[in-house]
């Protein structure tokens, strides 16, 4: 009699454990599992696949990381992540023009980006505070903006450091190897390990680790706390003496800040620092990762985060070699991310509680 | 409830006039001051050419920027989803040009088939934003990315796995599978659809100017006795006569003076009449329909859905309908500029349509609420006047084009979010003071 | 005799198996003005909702009774059928768009149009809207009223009061509108668009229009309405020809005495004569609860009630005093001015707030007890932290310490701290909140609408907390409740609230007619003198 009861409350755990997962993390864990056992049944190598999930979970982490603040501070996703990224991609080109290499470049890099992104972070977030309400569109084209004005910065500076230029004309290159400062995949590199084919790239995951637990242990500190409630129940935070507009600024410069971290981590994983328009759809794979990680539009935890972004990459690693195989020629695997990664921000925009006139 | 509704319009009189008046038009005046600074410094842009390339801009894109009028006055805002009006235009499009369609018939067939697919897609299009009430332009501007993603599943996959196509034809991928980059419509002359409708018939320039000033004085005429006749004078108002009167005196001085001296006005290219006509239509049935029950209830369901909603008005029927029709107007709107463009660049032709029509509609002085036919043209030349003349501010100012279409690249995204960001601010502002009094 | 317009028959009605109206029968005649009166809660608007076929009564059931229409029985089950059946409501907020013509809002959704040639074959939604004819029809319904506005005059930027004969000229434009009625029609008029009110209204009556006017103030209603009606949790008091009645009568029969108030003539009360909290000429603009300039006093000790009817601000003076809405004006506490708009400064004074608003303001419905409780400790004084390198970090074992002594203290029922309050049942949310403010180690505690949406039980329980806070650490409360029996109950004094104003204070053991005159805002000194 006692055991059965334990049992019942213990499937009913189960149930509600399934239940918390949501659905969309579902479907698309299912879906991940489906392309791994048809990649295994074409006979794709699976440690190859093991490998790169885990590499390019631990390269877009940081990035998807950066909606946590944003999210939880009530903004909304922070679809202007390209404002933190253009500021870490700043940093990194100084750093070379600074002639840095190596580990040397790479703490530059962070150094620089850090007030550079606190700066722009905080005008980002008063412009949150402004128009409340409509953040979401605002901040898509406020990132779509600032990278086209980077556009023209990237372009017109006065950098001389041959690594970066054009052979021919003025300007910064599309794409700067990062090879040339001896910084490719510096950080894949430390400890880095194989298990059979399987390569574990340390460095780069204790980085995204890093980053993680310095994120949990802020929303356990008061003021992520404050922020926390902000976000969930603004009313109920103003009620016990907490300065919202104050802290949603925070929450952003964080984001920002995270952004700005995010690109400088993913741009020695890549190997090349993408200048230009690349950055101008960045936002929307990291919004769509910690969705699908279980986050809505106004809560996200780091736990999301990590469930998230190695469902999403694993899924894109996956699917483009299987495709490949399967429907030759077509590029599947990409028609396949946008659908998802948009159609999740669709799904998470129909539970967000809307204010008609 | 009324109380907070009725003291912004209270509190918008007030504050300096001079200023408020600045801050309602930034966006316009930024751009007018833009481009006639283009013209002082580029010296290789002559007149001629530049109305030339205008005039085709504007013939090209007006009917899309005409479309997003009836979602904004439904108060759907601005519909970026307008895409996937665009992708159903070019379904069509590619189906007339599959089966070697072309000229007066094939274009008719595109509209048509057009109309279906595009009044299929606003349906569903209308019910996700009926979803996601408050945030409709974000989620117009992700479903416009979705749908992207399903248009190029069914042209680079569907075509030739699923519906077996010729390798051979033309449209096609050489390995069968998938439709091609770019696809050439084919010249009106050899039974295409390239310049389908604007070849139809064309005339000068300056003619074309002329008629549009005669067209001003009558509809400006036309108005003010319609009014007076049906005991609603007070519609009329002299200022917004005069000024009308005054453009359209302007144009035709301008038009008869080029025709009388033989200018270099003479010298621009002819215009298409066919095409003209259309988004004269268009404008029309624009004012038009807000003049119907069904206009009305467009209004009132974007002015306040709670009220209509309580009055009785299928308020989520009534934005459906608004999106589709928009869908529909921007489907017909694709295959203008498409056969205008004469080839059919699959997989980009239709992914900045979105942007730049609310980009247009917003420099001609619209807002998230408040948007009319006026304001679509306007709109339309002004902004296209700058895409012209920034790759020669580039040119000249510092020597590279590349750096001037970055700059509008800039213009096109600043000018969004300028104006949705000004727009938000003025009406949290505004709520504020109006909690504020009672 | 004439046979009546409207009837009403045996109506009864229950919200998931709680009765909220009981055997209501009465009717309006041709041309009458049928005045309404209850206090909150007492069934007036599920009256009217079944009369107008609101969705939320046939979502919930239907009602028992009928209606009759001119003798016949009338099936009304939606809006529409309400309209269809003549029956209008001028509503308290204004349905009206503000951009629109006066026309416009009179013809909304009814627009007169005429078939075009699209119509034809489009069907009717495409007919050209005859903007002529609406304000020519706009402009007879205006005349009605005595209305000398233009109809194509915009509403945006109109006086209140026009706003109110907007609403009612659609009424009476509405074809054959045989019943109207008004929800608190003058809340929002200034005393001479009042009077011009009445005196369309009867007017209206003078056309034959059944009338039945909802109101709150004695007076209006002693001088329009020709019978009245009063409702009391859900019963029908009496139905009575105004002149075989006065004020008083109304206002005791309104109130009545629901249950037996027990005081205990308690020993232990010590109430000093010092002052503690001085409020004067407070302001605050909290949207449906606004207050115009309140003073008054609270000694250290005391227990003080604030009442009133909803809507007339008593709600708004603990949240303008707390910092939750914009306020102005002064507050002395403690001898020490009293920084308004500014939470923070509020909690930090010494103050604690119990808010009326416990799904929102009141708690986190999604995060734990024991997080809950210690909330606003840990913001405002630094409680349950510990610091590492200059930061604050949550202190789980110290949150969890207090929250369980919380838990046992105030008997909250709940499976463990880590439970979420959101699936509390409402009296445990209650103690919840009562709980987290107590954390604060308050000296003076506001508690509003303490027992809002708590059953019978739990609220008795709550209410004994707060005697014994009182009596055992000193607590002084000022308790705001719609709930006059509870006020009665353990306040040693009641402030009444009326119309943003204070309309005086009554000891808890006044009459049922002086609560109930001063609620409503009875001028009529000859009320009171007829009382006496």
């Amino acid at each position: 009699m006692a055991e059965n009861k334990t049992e019942n409350s213990l499937s009913q755990r189960l149930l509600s454990a399934a239940g918390q997962v949501g659905l969309p993390t579902l479907i698309i864990a299912a879906f991940w599992l489906l392309t791994l056992l048809g990649g295994f049944a074409v006979g794709i190598s699976m440690q190859a696949l093991v490998s790169d999930t885990i590499k390019r979970a631990g390269m877009n982490g940081i990035l998807v990381l950066a909606m946590v603040p944003a999210i939880q501070s009530g903004t909304g996703p922070n679809f202007a992540l390209p404002i933190g990224i253009v500021c870490g991609l700043f940093a990194m080109v100084c750093a070379i023009e600074a002639g840095a290499v190596g580990f040397g470049w790479l703490a530059l890099s962070f150094l620089i980006c850090v007030p550079l992104a606190a700066a722009a972070g905080y005008g980002y977030g008063k412009l949150m505070n402004a128009v409340k309400g409509s953040e979401m569109t605002i901040a898509t084209y406020t990132g779509f903006s600032v990278v086209a004005l980077m556009c023209l910065a990237w372009l017109t500076l006065p950098f001389k450091n041959p690594k970066m230029g054009w052979f021919i004309g003025k300007g910064l290159r599309e794409t700067i190897q990062l090879d040339a400062v001896g910084a490719a995949q510096i950080l894949n590199k430390i400890l880095e390990f194989r298990i059979g084919d399987v390569i574990i790239p340390t460095g780069l995951l204790l980085t995204f680790a890093f980053f993680c637990i310095l994120t949990q242990i802020f929303f356990r500190s008061k003021t992520g706390i404050a922020i926390s409630a902000g976000g969930i129940n603004p009313k109920f935070a103003r009620a016990a003496g907490i300065d919202i507009d104050r802290n949603r600024i925070l929450a952003n410069i964080i984001s920002t800040i995270l952004g700005a971290a995010g690109i400088i981590v993913y741009s020695q994983s890549f190997g090349y620092a993408q200048l230009y328009t690349a950055p101008l759809m960045m936002a929307f794979p990291a919004v769509a990762a910690v969705l699908i990680g279980g986050a809505t539009a106004s809560r996200a935890k780091v736990s999301h985060v990590v469930i998230g972004v190695i469902l999403f990459q694993g899924l894109l690693t996956t699917a483009l070699p299987v495709a490949n195989v399967v429907f030759a020629g077509t590029d599947l695997s990409e028609i396949m991310r946008m659908i998802i990664q948009n159609g999740i921000i669709l799904y998470a925009l129909t539970q967000v509680k809307g204010d008609a006139k | 409830m009324m109380n907070n509704m009725l003291a912004p319009e209270a509190a918008k009189t007030s504050g300096h006039p001079a200023a408020q008046w600045l801050l309602n038009n930034i966006v316009t005046l930024i751009f007018i001051a833009f481009t006639l600074f283009g013209f002082f410094i580029s010296d290789n842009v002559t007149l001629p050419f530049f109305l030339s390339e205008l005039s085709s801009r504007v013939f090209r894109n007006s009917f899309l920027v005409l479309s997003l009028i009836i979602p904004v006055l439904a108060g759907l805002g601005l519909n970026f989803g307008i895409v996937i009006g665009a992708m159903s235009g070019q379904i069509a499009v590619s189906i007339v040009r599959y089966f070697d369609g072309g000229g007066v018939s094939g274009l008719l067939y595109a509209f048509a088939i057009a109309f279906f697919v595009a009044a299929l897609c606003g349906y569903l299009t209308g019910l996700l934003y009926n979803k996601t009430r408050g945030q409709e332009m974000i989620a117009s501007l992700i479903v416009g990315y979705f749908a992207n993603g399903i248009y190029q599943f069914l042209f680079l996959f569907v075509v030739g796995v699923i519906i077996a196509v010729p390798a051979t034809h033309p449209m096609i991928k050489p390995d069968g599978i998938g439709v091609r980059m770019t696809v050439d419509l084919v010249p009106l002359k050899a039974g295409g659809l390239k310049y389908a409708l604007d070849d139809m018939c064309t005339m000068p320039f300056v003619y074309a100017l002329l008629l549009m000033a005669v067209c001003i004085f009558i509809f400006t005429a036309a108005r003010w006795i319609i009014n007076n006749r049906r005991g609603e004078s007070y519609k009329n108002s002299r200022g917004q006569a005069a000024a009308n009167l005054l453009l359209g005196g302007a144009i035709a001085a301008v038009s008869l003076h080029a025709i009388i001296t033989d200018s270099q006005l003479m010298m621009v290219r002819r215009v298409p009449v066919v095409t003209g006509l259309m988004i004269t239509a268009l404008c029309i049935f624009t004012s038009l329909i807000t003049k119907t029950k069904l206009g009305q209830d467009f209004r009132s369901t974007g002015f306040s859905q709670n009220v209509s909603r309580v009055s009785g008005i299928d308020v989520d029927r009534t934005r459906i309908i608004a999106t589709v029709i928009s869908t529909v107007l921007a489907s017909w709107g694709q295959i203008i500029y498409l056969q205008n463009m004469g080839t059919l660049n699959t997989y980009n032709a239709h992914t900045q349509i979105g942007m730049f029509s609310v980009a247009s509609l917003l420099v001609g002085g619209a807002s998230t609420s408040k948007a009319n036919v006026k304001n679509a043209i306007f709109g339309t030349i002004l902004f296209n006047s700058m895409f012209i003349m920034s790759p020669e501010i580039g040119q000249s100012l510092f020597g590279q084009a590349l750096l001037g279409e970055y700059f509008r690249t800039f213009m096109v995204y600043g000018v969004i979010g300028l104006a949705l960001g000004l727009y938000v601010w003025k009406a949290a502002k505004d709520a504020e003071r109006a909690s504020m009094t009672e | 005799m004439e046979e009546p317009l409207l009837c009403f028959r045996n109506i009864s009605k229950s919200y998931y198996g709680n009765k909220v109206l009981t055997n209501i029968n009465f009717d309006v005649k041709k041309g009458e003005i049928h005045a309404l009166i209850g206090e909150n809660g007492a069934g007036k608007s599920t009256l009217m909702n079944i009369l107008f076929g609101m969705p939320v009564i046939h979502s919930t059931g239907g009602f028992d009774g009928e209606i009759l229409i001119d003798g016949q029985k009338a099936d009304i089950r939606s809006p529409h059928a309400a309209m269809q059946a003549g029956i209008g409501m001028v509503h308290q907020e204004f349905m009206l768009i503000p951009q629109y013509t006066i026309a416009e809002n009179i013809k909304l959704n009814r627009e007169t149009t005429s078939p075009n040639i699209i119509s034809k074959f489009l069907g009717k939604r495409l007919e050209t809207v005859d903007t002529a004819k609406m304000n020519a029809d706009a402009r007879r319904a205006l005349d009605t009223l005595d209305m000398d506005i233009e109809a194509y005059t915009t509403v945006a930027g109109l006086p209140v009061g026009h706003l109110e004969f907007i609403e009612i000229a659609r009424e009476i434009d509405k074809s054959d509108i045989k019943i109207l009625v008004f929800d608190e029609p003058t809340a929002v008029l200034t005393e001479s668009e009042a009077q011009h009110l009445l005196a369309a209204i009867k007017r209206l009556a003078g056309m034959g229009i059944g009338i039945i006017f909802i109101s709150h103030r004695l007076d209006e209603i002693v001088s329009v309405a020709d019978r009245v009606t009063i409702l009391r949790d859900g019963e029908l008091v009496a139905t009575k020809d105004i002149e075989q009645t006065n004020a008083a009568e109304i206002a005791s029969m309104m109130i009545g005495r629901k249950v037996s108030i027990e005081r205990n003539s308690e020993t232990k009360r010590n109430i000093s004569g010092e002052t503690e909290l001085l409020v004067e000429g407070l302001h605050v603009a909290m949207p449906g609860e606004r207050v115009r300039g309140v003073s008054f006093e609270v000694k250290k000790g005391e227990i003080v009630g604030i009442g009133g009817l909803a809507g007339q601000g008593k709600l708004g003076i603990a949240n303008g005093i707390m910092g939750t809405y914009p306020s102005k004006g002064h507050v002395v506490f403690h001898g020490k001015e009293l920084k308004l708009n500014d939470p923070l400064a509020a909690v930090s004074s010494g103050l604690a707030f119990v808010s009326e608003d416990r799904k929102g303001a009141g708690l986190l419905l999604s995060e734990s007890i024991e997080l809950n409780i210690a909330f606003t400790a840990m913001q405002t004084r630094g409680m349950f932290m510990t610091k590492v390198l200059g930061m604050g970090f949550r202190n789980d074992s110290a949150i969890r310490k207090h929250a369980l002594g919380m838990i046992k203290e105030l008997d909250i029922r709940c499976e463990s701290p880590q439970q979420r309050a959101g699936s509390l049942s409402g009296g445990n949310q209650q103690k919840v909140c009562v709980a987290r403010a107590l954390t604060l180690e308050p000296t003076f505690l506001f508690v509003s609408e303490p027992t809002r949406g708590i059953d019978i039980g739990a609220k008795k329980l709550i209410l004994d907390l707060l005697l014994k806070l009182n009596e055992e650490l000193g607590m002084t409360i000022v308790m705001t409740s719609s709930e006059l029996a509870e006020l009665r109950s353990i306040c040693d004094r009641i402030i009444i609230i009326c119309e943003g104003n204070i309309g005086g204070v009554l000891p808890p053991d006044a009459s049922d007619a002086e609560f109930g005159l001063m609620m409503s805002g009875s001028r009529e000194k000859r009320a009171e003198r007829s009382c006496a």
